[in-house]
């Protein structure tokens, strides 16, 4: 093989436009504010260096990083088979350890201790409120989420309408926004559980009834659709909902039962254990879900819809149960967001935060319960690190670009996610080789 | 004021403003069905959306931009040199939309094809190429914030009168262009013989494979078709409303509507409903609360999951057989 062939040359272009794609991510936002240091001033050329990819020295980056692709992927290109062979034993030593039932007790008990243990070995109260509002309320949006696509097989875009929707409900229940709550009667915010998870399970209800009869891709655009108006709704309704600043007042958790009188304050640590609390209730809960009769009512659905009704299952009755969990725990990550922050705005439930909890779900596995929880620690963790710390040119805003990437990424390489459930993965596998030299089906898909 | 009184009003609204609601929903309606023909064209051949189709849609409308503001600077153009530069910004606009679209094809579809990927791994890489898209364009030029086009020809020109309600040149452009883009979108896929590749594959892949159409090509080409007239449509867009990063959700919410409306994988069908689609958006207007133009929105929203549910099919059925 010639580096100069044609395939070589055309592997250069694609490494090229990688390089170049990566540049301009990593590199400075584009400005017509920003001066041009490129001595392309006064010249047509002016106007395209607004881009970052042509400023300073990112040139340099930008031929480095292709041309080091390029020797990669040449070099891959001639050696695949052996870096497979040799790359194979390494990547099964994870399974092969996971495979025993006393190494898999010890490593959740280890988990278990670690988790029990952090507000102990994490001093800063930064790092515990990060802890607490990105990690650990976000698996249980990764976990609820998981219901709906990785059990389910339904792809949810509009779930950060529902997480919308239970936090306003507390707002509104507690009386903290310009609307008055109803009859007059401000509730306290562990009251509003309830009553926000009933609210979002009724609107993913009404929203799923009519639209789960359709195909995937019309359910994906109509949800898509809803959270865009509910983000539009809750940030323009200043009237209702006050607008952009929304409320900043919400009241913190407390619980005066009997004897029992406890307020959650400021420090994060007890907000840490209740956090904990529900996501143990939602793991168990969970699991249990997966192997009830309802949980496998799902996987023959999502296997084979025609031949799940032919043995009785109501495919919209299972549908509809999927996506009101789904809603339901979205809407009480929303209270417990409220509760925890105190304040709320719209800009903690853009329609993008559907998709970011989404990257959730599929970096770990769909439906794999563990593998969702592992990898929402593991995405949650690095952009909580990316959003405060802000290495390698990276931007407040630049968040989705890398989910987009890494939605790709994961599509191309490993659709089952990280730690895959070993049933959906037996799935994608066999659906490809069932589907292989079937062109129609190929290009279309599994028509439901 | 009452509700009675509110409907009451927005009716007096239209009848008084009729025409001018009706240039401005013809000249939003030939924009969607622009973007509608690609939603329409990519469902034939694949049997799937493209998600990512609006922000095919905002690459050209930036594009164009770029064009414009490097050949006119802050002039205003007159005369031969505004038809010049609108056929100019179409040419551009529509490549540089074709060129996203097929390279969101070759990242984002391509492997999955080679590997028989289920659907829903196609939806997934699709809304990651969606948002991919979206933000690095945010991150280039900046959320939430309208960036014009150079003025090819001064901003809100009135070309003619009906009535007594004006007519701007924008809204003839729209509408000129589309129905020209249109009818050569149209020609192609019915009358060559790469438009008879792309029936042949709608109908059935595999056939057409075994009589010698190359499938790859095919989809690239329909790709390359449908973005476009994205783009130009991007590029006429942002004339009128400006261009930024969120404005390819939000247009491609309301194509993707007018393609289920007449019929996905009618190329016709795409036509009529995003007119359709226009022209309700546009008479919506004065029924919008608190004159909050989200409404419009949710009104179009709601169409959207009335056809859906009431005729999945839309108006006009889909010519390429498939059901949804």
């Amino acid at each position: 093989m010639n580096l100069l062939s044609r395939s070589s040359l055309k592997r250069l272009l694609a490494a090229l436009l990688l390089a170049g794609v990566v540049t301009l991510m990593t590199g400075a936002p584009g400005g017509y504010g920003v001066p041009a240091y490129t001595g392309l001033h006064g010249s047509f050329l002016e106007r395209v260096s607004y881009f970052g990819l042509f400023r300073t020295q990112r040139w340099f980056l930008f031929l480095t990083l292709g041309i080091i692709a390029w020797l990669v992927s040449t070099y891959y290109q001639r050696h695949s088979l052996t870096i497979r062979r040799r790359l194979e034993p390494v990547m099964a030593i994870p399974t092969q350890v996971m495979q025993r039932r006393t190494n898999r007790w010890v490593l959740i008990g280890l988990v278990v201790i670690v988790t029990i243990f952090i507000p102990k070995l994490v001093h800063q109260q930064f790092w515990m409120y990060l802890i607490v509002e990105q990690i650990g309320v976000w698996i249980l949006l990764a976990l609820g989420l998981n219901v709906v696509v990785g059990f389910a097989g339904l792809l949810d875009l509009g779930f950060a309408a529902f997480y919308a929707i239970g936090a306003y409900a507390t707002a509104w229940f507690t009386g903290v926004l310009p609307t008055p709550a109803p009859f007059n009667h401000p509730i306290p915010t562990l009251w509003c559980i309830p009553i926000g998870v009933g609210l979002a399970m009724v609107f993913g209800i009404i929203l799923g009834i009519p639209t789960l009869r359709l195909r995937g891709d019309y359910l994906a655009i109509v949800t898509l659709g809803f959270a865009l108006i509910i983000d539009d709704f809750v940030g323009t309704q200043s009237g209702l909902t006050g607008g952009g600043e929304g409320s900043l007042t919400v009241p913190k958790f407390a619980v005066h039962v009997g004897p029992v009188h406890y307020t959650w304050g400021i420090s994060p640590t007890p907000y840490y254990y209740l956090c904990f609390l529900f996501v143990v209730i939602f793991l168990i809960a969970f699991t249990a879900l997966e192997y009830s009769r309802v949980g496998r009512a799902w996987v023959a659905i999502r296997e084979d819809e025609v031949a799940a009704e032919s043995i009785g299952i109501n495919p919209l009755k299972y549908k509809v149960m999927a996506f009101a969990v789904g809603a339901a725990s979205g809407g009480f990550g929303g209270v417990l967001t409220a509760g925890l922050i105190g304040n709320i705005n719209p800009t903690l439930f853009q329609y993008q935060v559907s998709v970011n909890v989404l990257i959730l779900v599929i970096f770990g596995g769909m439906g794999s319960i563990w593998g969702v929880a592992i990898g929402a620690i593991i995405v949650q963790f690095v952009t909580s690190y990316l959003d405060n710390y802000q290495p390698w040119g990276y931007q407040l805003n630049d968040l989705y670009m890398y989910i987009g990437a890494l939605l790709i990424i994961m599509m191309i390489f490993r659709p089952a996610g990280i730690l895959p459930s070993r049933r959906r993965q037996r799935e994608i596998q066999s659906f490809e080789v069932d589907h292989e030299g079937h062109l129609d089906e190929v290009l279309t898909g599994d028509e439901p | 004021m009452g509700f009675a009184h509110f409907w009451l009003s927005g009716f007096d609204q239209i009848r008084t403003g009729f025409w001018a609601y009706f240039a401005v929903g013809l000249e939003n309606g030939s924009l969607y069905a622009m973007i509608a023909v690609g939603y329409t064209l990519v469902y034939g051949v694949l049997g799937l959306i493209n998600f990512a189709h609006g922000e095919v849609f905002m690459c050209g409308g930036f594009a164009a931009v770029f064009l414009t503001h490097g050949i006119l600077g802050d002039r205003v153009a007159n005369g031969w040199e505004s038809v010049f530069l609108i056929l100019a910004g179409i040419a551009i606009a529509g490549s540089v939309s074709a060129l996203v679209a097929t390279g969101v094809e070759q990242v984002a579809y391509r492997p999955l094809r080679r590997r028989n990927a289920p659907k829903l791994a196609y939806l997934i890489s699709a809304i990651g190429a969606s948002y991919f898209l979206q933000t690095l364009a945010g991150k280039e030029f900046g959320y939430g914030q309208n960036i014009f086009p150079a003025q090819v020809f001064p901003a809100g020109q009135t070309m003619f009168f009906i009535g007594k309600t004006p007519i701007h040149t924008i809204q003839v452009v729209c509408l000129v262009v589309g129905t020209a883009m249109f009818v050569a979108a149209d020609r192609i896929v019915r009358s060559t013989r790469l438009g008879r590749g792309i029936r042949a594959v709608a109908q059935d892949s595999e056939t057409s494979a075994l009589m010698g159409v190359n499938i790859d090509r095919t989809i690239t080409l329909t790709f390359i078709i449908g973005g476009s007239l994205a783009g130009a449509a991007g590029f006429l867009y942002a004339l009128q409303n400006g261009i930024v990063q969120s404005s390819g959700t939000e247009l491609g919410i309301y194509a993707f509507t007018a393609a289920v409306l007449g019929g996905i994988g009618n190329l016709r069908g795409a036509a009529l409903g995003g007119l359709l689609i226009g022209l309700f958006g546009s008479f919506s207007v004065p029924f919008a609360f608190e004159g909050n133009i989200s409404w419009t929105e949710i009104y179009t929203f709601i169409i959207l999951v009335l056809v859906l549910i009431v005729r999945p099919t839309g108006i006009l059925g889909e010519k390429s057989g498939r059901t949804a």
